[in-house]
């Protein structure tokens, strides 16, 4: 069985429609990539697995329990963990705060060793408040936030997005490690040179629909997917 | 007639309603902040607080009990307050949670309107915070700068349990972000529950503390909500520290004013408010907007 399987997902902000029966599945120690256009439903599929968004209808088993109309929390406790666009770091507490509060309530986690062993840089600032962090550091710290709850899944939303080209660099490397040391990571990207060098599958939304499934490498083979898909 | 000594003395009184305004807004501005519900029944708490300590004082002649009395009570109130009712509302626009708050408000003071009359109750100061005190160069009665102490103690409390612990922490995050609070696995209505549950308390203790300065009526309740906010907006929306600054600016101001004329203290409150506003947006001590 697969660690996250989706079935039949709709979702709707207010009146609108957003997501089609969107499936998709996730095997452990996997890494996949969630595509599409600007629109296409990408942050709201993810968004949907974590319960920020509530979806209609359809199935989310995660780990062979059915998460779909839980909590945020209830889900975060089964061990799913969603890296926000905006980061969503906590301005008043200082990073290492932000790191207990994260830890809080997992069953098992990270020690904080191992947290500044992959960031370093958050070492060096553990008591700088969250209003004080660069973008590269906040999007550190929203990974590391992530982490420190040993997810069994982790959902990441552009977490390269508008960052120096040294910063995604680094995010790059940490992002290798963790796939190499087994964690499965679903990610939603717009530097597709970089997403296709971290995952194994892709799946395209176009519109809202799941139109595209397939291994990495195919898509690589096989630029005209992308072009169809993504205009690109 | 203008005098050092009245103008000291009304400092004093500013000091004490200041610190009582702190006391109450400090719940207010924390309840907008985490659960972003606007509690206008947040004087009518204040004054079931008094009622709730008249009776524990009617039957005990105990102050301490009575202090004890009205600060339980609201908590207790604010819980079920909470999960029986609020929480149904976290997902409506405001003005729905605005009418759902106001109209408990006015149930809470019709039902005790009901039950005690409209006449006026007293709760008397303990016998050795009663009288007056000499303060050099001037008598002042003991009892409203005990009330200053006594508030002060329940600031630096209230200061404790959200800057020096766990679920102070996660407090703060939760009026910064509730939704990601939520996300890290922390069941955020729980936290809402405890913060509507604290928030209700410290009105009710300000209001049985305050019982023996006023003479507790029904209405009690109405006028503090106003300055409450006044000070909520002035101080910045999910301060505490702002919250604090604010309801002593605001007790300066209202008693300094009326010392002048009583009838301009509203007028300058508000004026103050404005002068902030026009200047800094999110308050005195406020960061970014909520939503």
């Amino acid at each position: 069985m697969s660690l996250l399987e989706v079935q039949g997902l709709n979702s709707y902000y207010g009146d609108s429609h957003i997501l089609f029966d969107v499936g998709l599945r996730v095997e452990k120690n996997e890494v996949v990539a969630l595509l599409g256009r600007n629109g296409a439903g990408k942050s709201t599929t993810l968004k949907s697995l974590m319960g920020v968004v509530v979806p209609r209808t359809g199935k989310v088993m995660l780990d062979g329990q059915n998460i779909a109309g839980y909590k945020s929390h209830a889900i975060a406790r089964v061990g799913m963990q969603l890296v926000h666009e905006e980061r969503r770091i906590f301005g008043s507490l200082n990073v290492e705060e932000n790191l207990i509060l994260a830890g809080h309530t997992a069953p098992k986690r990270w020690p904080i060793d191992r947290i500044w062993q992959m960031f370093p840089r958050l070492k060096e600032r553990r008591t700088s408040r969250g209003t004080d962090l660069s973008g590269g550091e906040q999007q550190m710290l929203a990974i590391a936030r992530a982490l420190i709850r040993d997810p069994k899944i982790i959902l990441l939303d552009e977490p390269f997005e508008g960052l120096a080209p040294v910063i995604v660099h680094d995010l790059m490397k940490a992002c290798r490690e963790l796939a190499a040391a087994g964690q499965t990571i679903v990610i939603v990207e717009q530097n597709l040179a970089a997403v296709l060098a971290l995952a194994q599958r892709v799946y395209i939304l176009n519109n809202g629909h799941m139109a595209h499934e397939g291994p990495a490498a195919e898509i690589k083979a096989n630029p005209e997917i992308l072009h169809r898909y993504l205009g690109v | 007639m203008f005098t050092w000594a009245n103008f000291v003395s009304q400092m004093f009184n500013g000091l004490a309603l200041g610190a009582l305004l702190a006391l109450i807004s400090s719940g207010l501005t924390i309840i907008y902040g985490t659960l972003g519900v606007l509690n206008l029944a947040h004087g009518a708490m204040f004054m079931l607080g008094g009622y709730a300590g008249y009776v524990a004082f009617e039957a005990t002649g105990s102050y301490i009990l009575a202090v004890i009395a009205g600060t339980l009570f609201l908590l207790v109130v604010g819980v079920v307050m909470e999960r029986v009712v609020i929480r149904h509302f976290y997902g409506r626009p405001h003005e729905d949670q605005l009418l759902l708050t106001f109209g408990l408000g006015i149930c809470f003071v019709e039902v005790v309107r009901f039950f005690f009359s409209s006449l006026t109750k007293t709760v008397p100061p303990p016998p050795l915070m009663s009288g007056i005190t000499s303060l050099g160069f001037m008598f002042y009665p003991t009892y409203r700068l005990a009330v200053v102490g006594i508030v002060a103690v329940a600031l630096i409390a209230l200061y404790i349990v959200l800057y020096r612990t766990k679920l102070g922490m996660i407090v703060r995050a939760g009026i910064e972000d509730s939704v990601m609070v939520d996300s890290l696995g922390i069941d955020v209505y729980k936290v809402f529950m405890i913060v509507f549950g604290i928030g209700a308390m410290a009105a009710g203790f300000a209001g049985i503390v305050n019982a023996p300065v006023v003479s507790l009526t029904p209405d009690v309740g109405e006028a503090i909500l106003v300055q409450a906010f006044v000070v909520v907006v002035i101080g910045g929306v999910g301060s505490f520290p702002g919250a604090v600054l604010g309801g002593l600016i605001a007790g300066e101001i209202i008693s300094i004013t009326s010392m002048i004329d009583p009838g301009y203290a509203y007028v300058m409150l508000f004026a103050a408010m404005t002068l902030v506003l026009l200047l800094r947006p999110h308050g005195l001590l406020g960061t970014r907007g909520r939503e």
